[in-house]
């Protein structure tokens, strides 16, 4: 093991030293291993931010039915807009896949290309909940109308703030691979950009269905 | 994985990409969009007994989660990626402890609260 391999990995999570079999191989490469140990890392913090979300759906479920005498789910949710907002974060997942490949073949215009057309419909999404928020605050059905509501705004709007923060994370992605090119450390914050987008999709699918198909057909 | 060393596969980054994956994109896409219109659908229709609609949704939604998961974010059941699938087991547990436990409590507690003009009269 070198000096340099030492200083990028001194608790040695990749077990180099010694015995040589599969599980050390990666390694001996160093940037490999640092690859994998980030993106593990990330799937930690991912995994925690699940959690989390659990935490404001296991409070969504429990108070959906105080809605002190207010509107409900029913009253108040509209499928149709619903289903676009379904479709762009589902299609920007897949361009922010392709983004990826893009930018691990080094391909250019994929990459700047699958990225506009991410943030594009990221930022249409956003624009349909903002939305659909300014119309229930009109109709007087806001945070704090009732227990129902509050614990709706709070988890949907915290899904919200996720999809802002990942639009902004994704326009520091361009800027970064403008400025730097395709370094190996600008690669593993695609990779983590990339597993936090797709998170975030796999959070809207359990919103979806808990509070909107649920909620509308109660 | 050609090379495979049962005694110490190599490990894949979550999220990882084969370089010619473009496919498994598109074959994720497609089944995420076939389960969220069977999802829709469910939803707003009067030909499934009604009772049962909480229950189909739940399926679709786990199994849409699973499209993603697999397709997506490339968590599969390799060896190259037991740690991934370790820590989402754990996130899976700490998830249904969370979700379970809070509905069941919540919902015990709610059966054991005196009713709401009761205990107003007791403050009189």
């Amino acid at each position: 093991m070198s000096g340099a391999a030492a200083a990028a990995d001194p608790h040695r999570l990749g077990r180099s030293s010694g015995h040589r079999h599969a599980a050390s191989e990666h390694a001996a490469g160093g940037l490999h291993a640092k690859r994998i140990i980030t993106g593990y890392g990330f799937w930690i913090f991912l995994l925690s931010d699940i959690i989390m979300f659990s935490a404001f759906f296991a409070a969504y479920a429990v108070l959906v039915g105080n809605t002190a005498d207010g509107p409900s789910g029913k009253d108040l949710f509209d499928l149709s807009n619903v289903a676009i907002e379904t479709a762009c974060l589902l299609f920007s997942s897949f361009t922010c896949g392709i983004a990826g490949i893009g930018a691990q073949t080094r391909r250019g215009s994929w990459f700047y290309g699958a990225m506009a057309v991410t943030f594009l419909f990221g930022a249409a999404f956003l624009a349909l909940e903002i939305h659909e928020f300014a119309g229930l605050v009109a109709r007087g059905a806001g945070p704090t109308r009732s227990a129902f509501l509050s614990a709706f705004f709070t988890l949907v709007g915290c899904h919200g703030l996720h999809v802002t923060a990942g639009l902004l994370w994704l326009l520091t992605m361009m800027a970064q691979v403008y400025a730097k090119g395709y370094r190996a450390d600008i690669l593993r914050r695609i990779l983590c950009f990339s597993l936090f987008w797709h998170a975030l999709d796999i959070i809207w699918v359990a919103l979806f269905t808990v509070v909107y198909l649920m909620g509308a057909g109660q | 994985m050609s090379d495979f060393d049962p005694e110490g596969a190599t490990d894949v980054a979550p999220g990882e990409d084969d370089a010619e994956s473009v496919l498994t994109y598109v074959v994720g896409l497609a089944l995420a969009v076939l389960l969220t219109i069977v999802s829709f659908f469910i939803a707003g229709t009067s030909l499934v007994w009604g009772p049962s609609i909480p229950v189909a949704l739940t399926v679709l939604a786990i199994a849409q989660m699973g499209v993603h998961l697999v397709f997506f974010l490339h968590i599969t059941t390799g060896p190259d990626n037991v740690n991934n699938v370790m820590a989402l087991a754990f996130g899976v547990l700490i998830v249904m402890l969370i979700m379970a436990g809070s509905l069941w409590i919540m919902s015990h507690m709610n059966h054991n609260m005196m009713p709401m003009e009761q205990m107003m009269q007791m403050q009189r």
